[in-house]
This record gives structure tokens, sequence and C-alpha cells, in this order.
């Protein structure tokens, strides 16, 4: 298996990923994913129209979450997230792709602290235009993983990469827990 | 009744969480709504609430540190806490219980999964 880097490789994060997203998907839109093939990017993806929702992490390992989608499904996730029709982007609807990314990569984030250490998760940021980039400015190499959602095509993408700044890793010992605990 | 605040930097969030408590059968007041934790101070201290649901992410305020100023002021001190977030590791449900939640409910979430975990602080 490819190392993304010391600590976790490619088919674990992409194992990571596809989990995290199903889940949500199914939990929150009670909506089914078809899952797409994977991919490597590096080099500056070409201009996209959509939605693009992202994340920092930051810890002992350091990066960035994104999910990117067309304005249409953005606007079918949101119906499905907030039982309202949307026919076309607005405030409720940016805000509903921010929190269905933050759930995505905030499970991934848990997932990835079980091997990698303890690490923070910034609020989203949404983009939504036309023709635009996005990339990392370390220029690191994102895992893309597809899915098709009813018909549309949409990807979750992670880039990870140790904090150069920290210079002990100390992974810390611990297990995802349940979705309702009592305590 | 008991009243609720709900406290997540998210709008859908705090739109979902108010949906699946109206549509539960319990006995529910009036539920407010604040977008962080210093929004949820400020609420709380305009008007007292029986039971809080609270986002840990947040902007300005974080809930681990509404938590911990709650639980400071001896008036808060039994006030029921439900963490609902998308941290997940036990180091962190461990710290929210250690800073005074009363409960925890990771994200992704079902409506049942709320009303059971909200049902007894409505017996």
């Amino acid at each position: 298996m490819t190392p993304v880097a010391n600590g976790i490789t490619q088919a674990e994060l992409v194992e990571a990923i596809r989990s995290a997203t199903t889940e949500v998907f199914s939990t929150m839109l009670n909506l089914e994913l078809a899952p797409g093939e994977v991919f490597v990017e590096k080099e500056e993806a070409a201009p996209a129209s959509g939605v693009v929702s992202l994340i920092g992490l930051a810890g002992t390992w350091v990066g960035s979450g994104s999910l990117s989608c067309p304005a249409s499904l953005a606007c079918k996730l949101a119906s499905l997230f907030l039982l309202a029709e949307y026919p076309g982007i607005n405030d409720e609807v940016l805000d509903s792709i921010a929190e269905l990314t933050n759930m995505v990569i905030g499970n991934v984030k848990t997932t990835l602290e079980n091997r990698l250490g303890s690490m923070g998760l910034s609020t989203p940021t949404v983009i939504y235009g036309r023709n635009f980039q996005t990339r990392s400015a370390r220029n690191q190499e994102w895992t893309v993983v597809p899915f098709e959602a009813d018909g549309e095509r949409f990807c979750v993408q992670v880039c990870i990469a140790p904090n150069s700044d920290v210079k002990t890793q100390t992974p810390r010992p611990g297990f995802p827990v349940p979705h309702v605990l009592n305590v | 009744m008991l009243d609720v605040l709900i406290v997540d930097d998210s709008a859908a969030i705090r739109k979902i969480l108010q949906r699946v408590l109206r549509q539960a059968e319990i006995p529910l007041g009036t539920v407010y709504e604040a977008g962080d934790g210093v929004e949820a101070l400020e609420a709380l201290r305009k008007q007292p609430v029986g039971l809080i649901l609270s986002d840990i992410n947040m902007p300005n305020m974080d809930g681990l540190e509404f938590l911990t100023k709650v639980r400071a002021e001896p008036s808060w001190q039994k006030l029921p806490i439900v963490m609902v977030s998308t941290e997940g590791t036990q180091a962190k449900v461990l710290e929210a219980v250690e800073r005074g939640a009363t409960g925890y409910v990771r994200k992704p979430f079902t409506a049942e999964q709320i009303k059971e975990k909200l049902a007894c602080y409505f017996e």
C-alpha cells in the first residue's frame, strides 16, 4: 500500500473517507452512494464550477479536507438535509453543505486521530461560483474520492502531511466512540 | 415544560435539532438558539433554560470553553448540557465530561438517537 506519509497508507485514508461519507449521507440524508474510482491530484486542478466546502486540519499532522459538488446536487442535498425545497443556491444550501462537510471531515479526523494523534478542525469555508480553482499553498497531494448520488458526481478529498513545526509526534491511543453515550 | 437552548454555528443543525425536538412527544417549552459560546452565555443570562444542546467546534468561544464557563457559575452547575459534535475520540468525550457535560451525541445522528438521549431530561 502506498503511504500518504509515515503513519497512514493511501488505502487507509480512502477507507476513512468512504466510511465517513457513506455514514453521514446515509444517516442524515437517507441517501445511498455509489463509490467512484479514487485518484491522486497534485497538479493544479482544472477550473471547476459549483460548490466547494473546505475545512482545515491542524495538529501533529496538518492538511485540509473538502467536499465539492455541482450546484444542482448541493440544492438536492440541502433539500434532503432540511426537508425543504431549494431551487437555487442560497445561504441555507451553503450552510447545509458546510455542515455535511464538517461531519464528513470531522469523522475522517476521528479515524486519523486514532493513528496520528490529536488534531483540531477549523470551521468550514464554502465557495460557490464558476470557473474557479482550488489548490494547497504547499502543493501537497490530494487523495480524491468521488461518489455518485442521485445521478450526480461529487468528490471528497483530503491532503494531509506531518506538521514540520512539531518535533515529536506522539500518537494517542483511543478509539471512536458510539453515537450516543450515557455519561 | 422544558425550555431548551441549542448552540451550534450551523443554522442547518440548529434547524434540524429544533425539528427533532418538536416532533418528539416531549413536554417542550421554548427553544432558543445561539451561534457560539459567547452568544449562548448572553442568551442564558437573559433567559434561563432547563437543557442545553451544544456543538464543540465553534468560532469565538467553542463548546468546551462554554461548558467550563457555565459550570463556573454556581446557579448553572446542575444545568444539563448535552454535547452534539463530530468530535468522536475517547479523549475528547472524556474532556467534555470532565468539564461538566451530562451527555454526548456524535454527529451524524438520527432523530431516534437524539430523542433517546434526551428523554430522561423531559421525564
